[in-house]
């Protein structure tokens, strides 16, 4: 122990000691490393997962309410639009550790620690992907009518309208909601030591049960998430403002 | 990103400032408690009319939840009786068993009882009552399994309950990443049901109800540890410790105990 720490304060000392256990002692800090690593892998794919999700139901919704507003019909997105509702309605209707029990214990039963880590993925990125697909939809119509009806008088057909016109100015406008639900996404991937995955949230757990001090090692962790959202935040900021830029 | 980083320092240090002062005052707190139990001679869970007994309700037979939802069995009927005994009333708080230690150091329950091992680790966090059964750490196999006896456990992934003593062991034994941590043991063997995991390491008892409860499962007849249950209290609750373990010993020797758990383990 260092000379300046003997004299200090016996709180001092203590918090010191319990870091010491915790973080420093058999180099126990890359306990946390490796659980943020499940933690990365599966935030990340569960998003890319999400988002994709997410924006094909919110363009399908999309289409087959346009096409009704036409008092037109397609059997074929009549069908997809049934799906994706189906999908909303069970998936935002039932907890995400429900849908983790069912996808870990009874759907996918992942036998391999990468089985596990993709089970994860898969089970947070459609979780997500509901979520994502509501709030793509209200970006989506909350583009005036005008813009659509300007594109397909220039020429461009239904796709390309979206595309190269609403598409663009939708997503700016959802990018704060979307930056929502992607910092809830990151906070519920702790829910997966349900099935036996050692995220950071698991890890720090194990160290409390190897320690028995609770202090040091909850409130590292609670910091490891609140820089990972204030990156995350920061992140999206900027593609913000970036994508402001093409307003003027 | 300068305005960020400023953001996230004053976060850090207000996080540290408010740290600090929560320890110094549990750490006066506990002094002073622990400073007016010497010299009062009581503390407050000794004095409360109430008795919070911490449990992990998966358990079975030592706890469980019935069909009514109440949580039963061994350790729950040992409970009842030494509060009767105390004449104080007996609270049930179910909750995941990892966290059960750090609870009851920390003074949110009274006592911990859940088939709880005693180990010279947990010693230094808890003060331990007299054992008051035995518990054996088994191996649960599928049946036909190539795994058949301790030995074969080598390079297997093995399903433990996370925190209980066959996950410290097999952590210990074969390596963090050959034993995967459900949150109980029903979870564990679910995930062998599965085949998610070779086989699942736990206590005697629980297991012997679980492979009743699941076909095509199977115990190995060799045993991977022998251990002692025991109730945990906090070290500053030592007038209940005295009453607790008082009332165990009496329990002990008028025969409660092994009625109870006759009551729940039949023999064969």
């Amino acid at each position: 122990m260092p000379q300046w720490i003997q004299g200090s304060p016996k709180w001092l000392q203590d918090l010191f000691y319990q870091v010491y256990q915790t973080l420093i002692y058999n180099d126990r800090w890359m306990l946390f490393v490796k659980g943020l690593q499940i933690t990365f892998i599966v935030t990340l794919g569960a998003l890319v997962l999400g988002v994709l999700l997410g924006f094909i139901v919110a363009l399908i919704r999309t289409a087959h309410d346009d096409l009704s507003a036409a008092k037109k019909s397609n059997p074929l997105l009549n069908f997809f639009n049934a799906i994706c509702k189906i999908y909303l309605t069970i998936i935002r209707g039932t907890p995400m550790m429900v849908q983790l029990l069912i996808m870990g214990f009874v759907i996918m039963t992942p036998k391999t620690d990468t089985g596990m880590i993709i089970c994860g993925i898969v089970t947070l990125g459609i979780n997500s992907g509901a979520y994502v697909a509501e709030i793509a939809r209200s970006g989506l119509i909350s583009i005036p009518s005008g813009q659509m009806e300007a594109g397909r008088s220039l020429g461009f057909n239904y796709v390309q309208t979206m595309w190269y016109v609403v598409i663009p100015q939708a997503f700016r406008n959802i990018l704060p909601a979307l930056g929502n639900e992607m910092i809830t996404l990151l906070k519920d991937t702790s829910l997966v030591s349900v099935i036996a995955l050692r995220d950071v949230t698991k890890q720090a757990q194990n160290l409390v049960n190897k320690t028995y001090q609770a202090f040091v090692p909850y409130i590292t962790l609670a910091l490891i998430y609140l820089t990972l959202v204030l990156i995350l935040t920061w992140l999206l900021g900027r593609l913000e403002r970036r994508l402001r830029r093409s307003d003027h | 990103m300068k305005k960020f980083l400023a953001l996230f320092l004053a976060v850090m240090m207000l996080l540290a400032l408010v740290s600090c002062g929560t320890t110094t005052e549990v750490k006066t707190s506990e002094s002073q408690a622990a400073t007016q139990a010497q010299t009062a001679g009581t503390d407050k869970a000794a004095d409360s009319n109430k008795l919070v007994m911490g449990t992990n309700a998966s358990f079975p037979p030592y706890e469980f939840t019935d069909d009514e939802g109440e949580i039963v069995g061994i350790d729950a009927e040992i409970a009842a009786a030494i509060a009767e005994r105390l004449g104080k009333e007996l609270e049930i708080k179910d909750m995941e068993f990892d966290s059960l230690l750090t609870a009851v150091a920390g003074g949110s329950i009274d006592f911990v009882m859940a088939g709880l091992t005693v180990t010279d680790e947990r010693k230094q966090q808890v003060n331990f009552s007299d054992t008051y059964a035995t518990g054996v750490q088994v191996i649960i196999v599928p049946e036909g399994s190539e795994i058949k006896t301790v030995d074969d456990l080598e390079g297997k992934t093995i399903g433990v309950q996370s925190g209980t003593t066959g996950d410290i062991y097999c952590t210990d034994d074969y390596g963090e990443e050959n034993v995967k941590q459900f949150a109980n043991g029903a979870l564990a063997v679910a995930a062998l049901k599965n085949g998610q995991v070779d086989c699942v390491v736990i206590d005697n008892e629980p297991a012997k109800n679980f492979v009743k409860a699941n076909t095509g499962l199977e115990i190995l007849e060799t045993e991977y540890a022998v251990e002692d249950y025991a109730i945990a209290l906090a070290k500053e609750s030592t007038d209940l410790f005295e009453d607790i373990n008082g009332a165990l010993k009496e329990l002990k020797a008028d025969g409660t105990i092994d009625e109870i758990i006759a009551k729940y383990i039949k023999a064969e």
